[in-house]
Formats: structure tokens, C-alpha cells, sequence
């Protein structure tokens, strides 16, 4: 039963094993998911995947193993008219979530306000015809509002009066596609990676009984209690933090924003400092980049030693000269170029890696990324979820 | 068999119905996660309410592990009766410290074992109990008695995500992934906990708190249970749904939300996002 399915789901990547397939056939053996197509997909939903990162790839696989032969329960929709779309709100929703080539397919229909033209076009249509038509915006995926985001996370936008009935199929709703892993990263998932960086020691007031080192010294006590304490255990790494602020690091401060509160809550020794595109002589400890924050670079070369663990983050995207050459920086005069100032970050800490939050496959056209990539030889990530983890996995090792 | 339903003061969604059924059917443990605040720990308690068991809850910290939920050998209180000549000294049974899951194994009526925030632990916790979940029985080494379960207990463990389950001990659990309840859901939550309450402003209430989570930024997204707070509040405070929902519609601050924006840059975004709404419109 259903082998063809599960096979499907393993192609898709889905790590189902045997072992639970065998689950779910003992499942339907004792008629838990019986003559009912939606009890079925939750059971087997529950019993084969186990990872909400995977239940989108999952829903896709089911609907396309299961394409035609059912007929799910219809189900109502209350309506919502275009018209009333709160205008900004929807801005502010699309540019969280489009992605660059979205954007670029928006700039194609004649940018956002076309857009909205043309959607509420659309909608006019669909009321003119008659109430068996199901053609939601955004269920199908053919129509470019599909993808825009209209309805990333299930909201509707559909004919008013709730007079028509449409057939949503609930694994077509595709409602776990947002906790796909290679999407999207909020701040609880970066927590997950930075957690890599844990290394416990003990260190402190000795709170903790010491069984074994009791233990021995009441041995050797004469068998006398001699009572042993350690200190307890806590997180003893150290962060350092640098990030890029400004310029073409605009589009990415919500992310690094999100890193740098992930790490807040993480780490007890966490320092962060700001530059803008590249570091010079002077480092900043606000974002403001006044006077009073300000920091000589040697400074902190100085101040801290080996045993922290530094993290750059940025776009690595600047003009060569800031990064080649002395007096290139763009806000202050460099005597030294920002190739050299970042190889003096290096000296002192061999394993620093560089966080760019760029998409990877862009890394290749800009030069200084490219410069920067091999003085890191190679310890630049993208800012994902697998970039985070393989960082954090360099930085220990 | 009795089914898990749902009861008169939790809402269970049709995934989790399947779920919890097929847990206690195959004697699965079921692992659940979801956003924090959807009402994960609470479920052990209404599917133990529901199915009639006793409920036992193992709550796991950072510094738990697994033998502790077996049992442990108190060697301090032995060496210190071993110094005061206590008889007791003689029978090493009397130092074995039963665990929860021992407690769960050992029950007459076979309950509810809540093993709540797995992730918590160690990164070996899970796999340290494999056997003792697969098999539900363990063996104590200083007594040399194999402690097994009289009837397999129900196992639920909530996760909040914060480490990775090694793959060997999810392939052993059904899986169930609460999502944040949608509108319909939400309303249906509400009346369980509020009967009765206003409709016009449980309406203007639940826009403008769906909106909120809508917002592009916030940092942290507020929850079913900060909700259920903030509409106590509302009440407590008399708050008319005119008031709401000529705020909601004006884009400024919703009256309260102190019990809904936990950190003061939400607060701060918010603001801002008011002000611009003023100078704008």
C-alpha cells in the first residue's frame, strides 16, 4: 500500500524510513485513518515526517501522489474584497517577503501600483462570473499574484458574500511552507545554530556537589565524609561581533538585526562593534557611528585576545578602492588600505569567519567578495540556516 | 477505546485529533512543537483529563538527565548512614531514588507521562532513553531487578525546538507540529476560555491582533496565550470595541498592549509606524 507515495517522499527528500512506513500501515491495520482522505493525510503526516521544515516538501508530495483520485471536503472561505486591501500594509508584507527575483518580476509588470492595478482587474473579473468559478488568486501558483505573496501565509483573497464554494485541499494550502529550512530564518532558528558555539566550562563560586571527588577523598579520609564542591557549568565562549552597517547593507539589516539579537540572548561575553563596508583604524560600538562611540581598531586587537571567537557580517560589497587601497574608506582618511586592517584581524584570529547575507550565488560578481572570500580562505557562509550551522562548525574546529 | 476529542477547555484541530489517537492506539510516544504559547504542555493535561489517566509530568532543564527519570542511587545519604551506623545502610534498595519514568512504568492505571521541553537537555537525552521509550523497561544495576512497564503510559514530549532530536528517536514518535490557530480556531479557543463574550469586540479584538502579527519586523510575535490575556485585560478594563477598532483602523497603538509587545523595539516599530500613519493620511 501506498509504496509508490512513500517512495515519492524519500525522492523528495523527505527522511521517511521504513520503519515508520511500517507504522503507518500498522496505523491503518487498526483503521485509524479509515474511509476519510483528511484523516488520512494528518496520520500520515504524523507518522512520517518529523520536522516541520519538511511538512511543505510533504504536503507537495501528496498532492501529487494523490492528484484526481480524491475528492476532499468542500470548504467555505469568507471572502475579502480587493478593495479594502489595506494598501502599505500589503507593501510592507510583500517586501519582507518577496524574494529578488520576485521583485524584479514586479519591476516587469510595471511596479507595484501596476500590480495593484491588475489584481484588482482580476478580481472585478472573477466577480462578474459565475459562483462555480474557484480560480483563487494564489491557490494555483500559475498566476504571478501567486508568488507575490498575497498568500504566503494562507491569507485569502477571494470573492466577497461567500457565495461560492471552493474545493482547498488542505496539503494544497501549503501552510508549513514558510518553515521550509532552506527559506526562511528567524531568530529562534539562528539561536539553534549559534547554540554550536556552546562549549561549557566551569568557572566560578563551587556551588555543585563533587560525587567523585568526594568520593576519593573520603576514601582517603579514612573513610570519613569530606564533602567536595565544583563550580557549575556554564557557556564560556566569547563573541565578537562586527557588523557591517549602512550603504549597500540596507536590504539585509532586518537579518543581521535578527543575528545580533540571537546572539544577545545566547552568549555571556558578547562584544559587538560596527563598521561601515569595510573596518579601518576606528571601529564603532553604535550603530550611530558618532564620535563618542567611536574605537580605534587597534584597541580592540589589543583588548582581545585568541581565545575569542570573531564573526564579520556583511555584504563584503564595496568599491576596490575601499577595500585596496589607503584613503579609499568612504568616511574618514585610511593610511593603511582595509585589506590591511582586516589581515591584522586575521593575525589575531585565525578562525574568524565572514557572515554575508547576500545570496550566495551573487558572491562571484562583486569583486571585493570575492578578495575577501580568499583572504578568508573560504570561511565566508551565506546567512541560511545550513551557512550559520557550517560557521559555527568552522569556528569550533 | 476511548478517543481523544478535544475537551470543554481545549481545542483540539483535526491534525491533532489523528495524532494523539494514533499515538495512544500504536503506544507511540507523540512528539509535539509548534511557536511557544499554542498550548503544547497543556495538551498532556486534557489528553489525561480526556482519556481519564493520572497525569505524571517530567519537566527537564538544562542539567537533567536521562537516568534521572529511571532512578538514582543516593550515595551521599548512604556514606552519611554508613557514618551514623544506620541499619538501614546494609539494603543498597533503600537508596534507589525512583524517577518519574519508574513512577510511570510502575502506575496501576496506566497514565499520561509528560516529558516537557525535551530539548532542553543534553544533546544525548533522547538517545539515552531510546530503549527505555522503544522497549518501556529498564534494568537497575545495584538492585539487579528489570523495572517494565505493567501498562505501556502514554507518552507525550513537547519540544521548543532548540536543539535538534537525533533521527533514531523520531523515527520511534508520531509527530504533530501545532501551527498557530487561525482565525476560525482562535474564535472557538476564546469561547472556551471566555463564553459568552461580546462578539463585536471579540471581532475588533481578533483583527487587530492578527494584524499585529502580521506586522513586517516584529521581533517577537505575540501568542495565543498572550491574546487570551490581553482580551482578560480588554474586559477587565471595559474597553468598548469602538474604542479598538478605531485604532486598529488608525494604525496606532491598540489600547493595552503591554500584555501583547514584549520587547520595547516592537513598541518602539509600532510607533513609528503610527506616526508615519498620522503625518501620511
Amino acid at each position: 500500500m501506498f509504496i509508490g507515495f512513500f517512495l515519492a517522499l524519500r525522492a523528495a527528500g523527505v527522511k521517511a524510513s521504513l520503519r515508520e512506513f511500517l507504522t503507518l500501515q500498522e496505523a491503518m491495520g487498526q483503521g485509524l485513518g479509515e474511509y476519510d482522505i483528511d484523516t488520512f493525510y494528518y496520520l500520515a503526516r504524523a507518522t512520517l515526517v518529523k520536522d516541520e521544515r519538511f511538512i511543505d516538501k510533504f504536503d507537495k508530495v501528496f498532492a501529487e501522489s494523490f492528484k484526481g483520485i480524491l475528492q476532499p471536503k468542500p470548504v467555505t472561505k469568507p471572502g475579502m474584497e480587493a478593495q479594502q486591501l489595506p494598501e502599505e500594509w500589503l507593501k510592507l508584507l510583500a517586501e519582507k517577503k518577496l524574494t529578488d527575483e520576485e521583485k524584479a518580476q514586479i519591476e516587469a509588470m510595471g511596479g507595484f501600483e501596476k500590480l495593484m492595478e491588475t489584481l484588482r482587474q482580476r478580481l472585478e473579473e472573477q466577480k462578474g462570473r459565475h459562483e462555480g468559478g474557484s480560480k483563487w488568486i494564489g491557490t494555483a501558483g500559475t498566476s504571478p499574484f501567486g508568488a507575490n505573496g498575497y498568500n504566503p501565509e494562507g491569507v485569502r483573497i477571494g470573492q466577497d458574500k461567500g457565495r461560492n464554494r471552493s474545493a482547498v485541499k488542505i496539503w494544497d494550502k501549503r501552510e508549513f511552507k514558510n518553515l521550509a529550512a532552506d527559506v526562511e530564518i528567524g531568530t529562534r532558528n539562528m539561536k539553534v545554530a549559534l547554540r554550536r558555539l556552546r562549549r561549557f566550562a566551569r568557572e566560578g563560586a563551587a556551588e555543585e556537589l563533587d560525587l567523585p571527588g568526594t568520593i576519593g577523598s573520603t576514601a582517603r579520609n579514612a573513610g570519613y565524609l569530606d564533602l567536595k564542591m565544583v563550580p557549575e557549568r556554564h557557556n564560556a565562549v566569547k563573541l565578537l561581533l562586527l557588523l557591517d552597517i549602512g550603504g549597500s547593507m540596507d536590504d539585509h539589516i532586518t537579518l543581521s538585526e535578527q543575528l545580533f539579537s540571537a546572539a544577545k540572548g545566547e552568549f555571556k561575553h558578547l562584544v559587538h562593534l560596527y563598521f561601515h563596508n569595510c573596518p579601518y583604524e576606528t571601529l564603532w560600538k553604535d550603530a550611530r557611528f558618532r564620535a563618542a562611540d567611536a574605537i580605534p581598531t587597534t584597541d580592540v586587537l589589543n583588548t582581545y585576545d585568541h581565545t575569542w571567537k570573531v564573526i564579520f557580517i556583511g555584504d563584503a560589497a564595496m568599491s576596490p578602492y575601499e577595500l585596496i587601497q589607503p584613503g579609499g574608506g568612504i568616511s574618514s582618511w585610511n593610511n593603511q588600505s582595509g585589506q590591511d586592517w582586516l589581515q591584522k584581524f586575521l593575525n589575531n584570529f585565525p578562525k574568524a569567519v565572514w557572515i554575508n547575507p547576500v545570496q550566495e550565488k551573487h558572491w562571484n560578481y562583486t569583486q571585493t567578495t570575492k578578495l575577501i572570500r580568499e583572504m578568508f580562505e573560504d570561511r565566508m557562509y551565506g546567512l541560511t540556516l545550513e551557512g550559520l550551522d557550517a560557521a559555527m562548525h568552522r569556528l569550533m574546529h | 477505546m476511548t478517543r481523544f476529542e478535544g475537551t470543554t477547555s481545549f481545542v483540539a484541530t483535526d491534525d491533532l485529533k489523528v495524532a494523539v489517537n494514533a499515538a495512544v492506539a500504536l503506544q507511540r510516544p507523540l512528539l509535539i512543537k509548534g511557536e511557544p504559547g499554542t498550548g503544547k504542555t497543556v495538551l498532556a493535561q486534557e489528553v489525561a483529563d480526556a482519556l481519564n489517566k493520572p497525569l505524571i509530568s517530567w519537566h527537564i532543564k538544562s542539567t537533567t538527565k536521562a537516568q534521572q527519570g529511571l532512578y538514582e542511587y543516593d550515595a551521599v545519604s548512604r556514606l552519611r548512614d554508613s557514618q551514623l551506623g544506620d541499619a538501614k545502610v546494609h539494603d543498597i534498595a533503600n537508596y534507589i531514588v525512583r524517577g518519574k519514568l519508574w513512577d510511570a512504568f510502575d502506575a496501576p492505571v496506566a497514565p499520561v507521562l509528560l516529558i516537557d521541553e525535551i530539548d532542553k537537555a543534553d544533546i544525548e537525552f533522547p538517545n539515552d532513553l531510546l530503549l527505555e521509550l522503544d522497549r518501556m523497561e529498564f534494568f537497575v544495576y545495584e538492585t539487579r531487578q528489570t523495572i517494565k512497564a505493567k501498562q505501556r503510559p502514554v507518552i507525550i514530549i513537547t519540544s521548543n525546538n532548540e536543539k535538534e532530536l537525533p533521527d533514531a528517536f523520531l523515527r520511534r514518535c508520531f509527530f504533530h507540529y501545532i501551527k498557530f490557530p487561525d482565525r476560525e480556531t482562535m474564535e472557538r479557543i476564546v469561547e472556551v476560555h471566555y463564553p459568552g463574550m461580546k462578539s463585536l469586540l471579540l471581532r475588533e479584538a481578533l483583527t487587530a491582533f492578527y494584524e499585529l502579527r502580521e506586522l513586517p519586523g516584529l521581533k517577537k510575535r505575540p501568542s495565543t496565550s498572550e491574546f487570551l490575556d490581553w482580551l482578560k485585560l480588554l474586559m477587565a478594563e471595559d474597553i468598548g470595541p469602538e474604542l479598538l477598532r478605531e485604532k486598529s483602523a488608525a494604525k496606532l497603538i491598540p489600547p493595552l498592549h503591554g500584555a501583547l509587545l514584549k520587547n520595547e523595539q516592537d513598541v518602539h516599530l509600532f510607533e513609528r509606524l503610527a506616526f508615519l500613519h498620522r503625518r501620511g493620511g
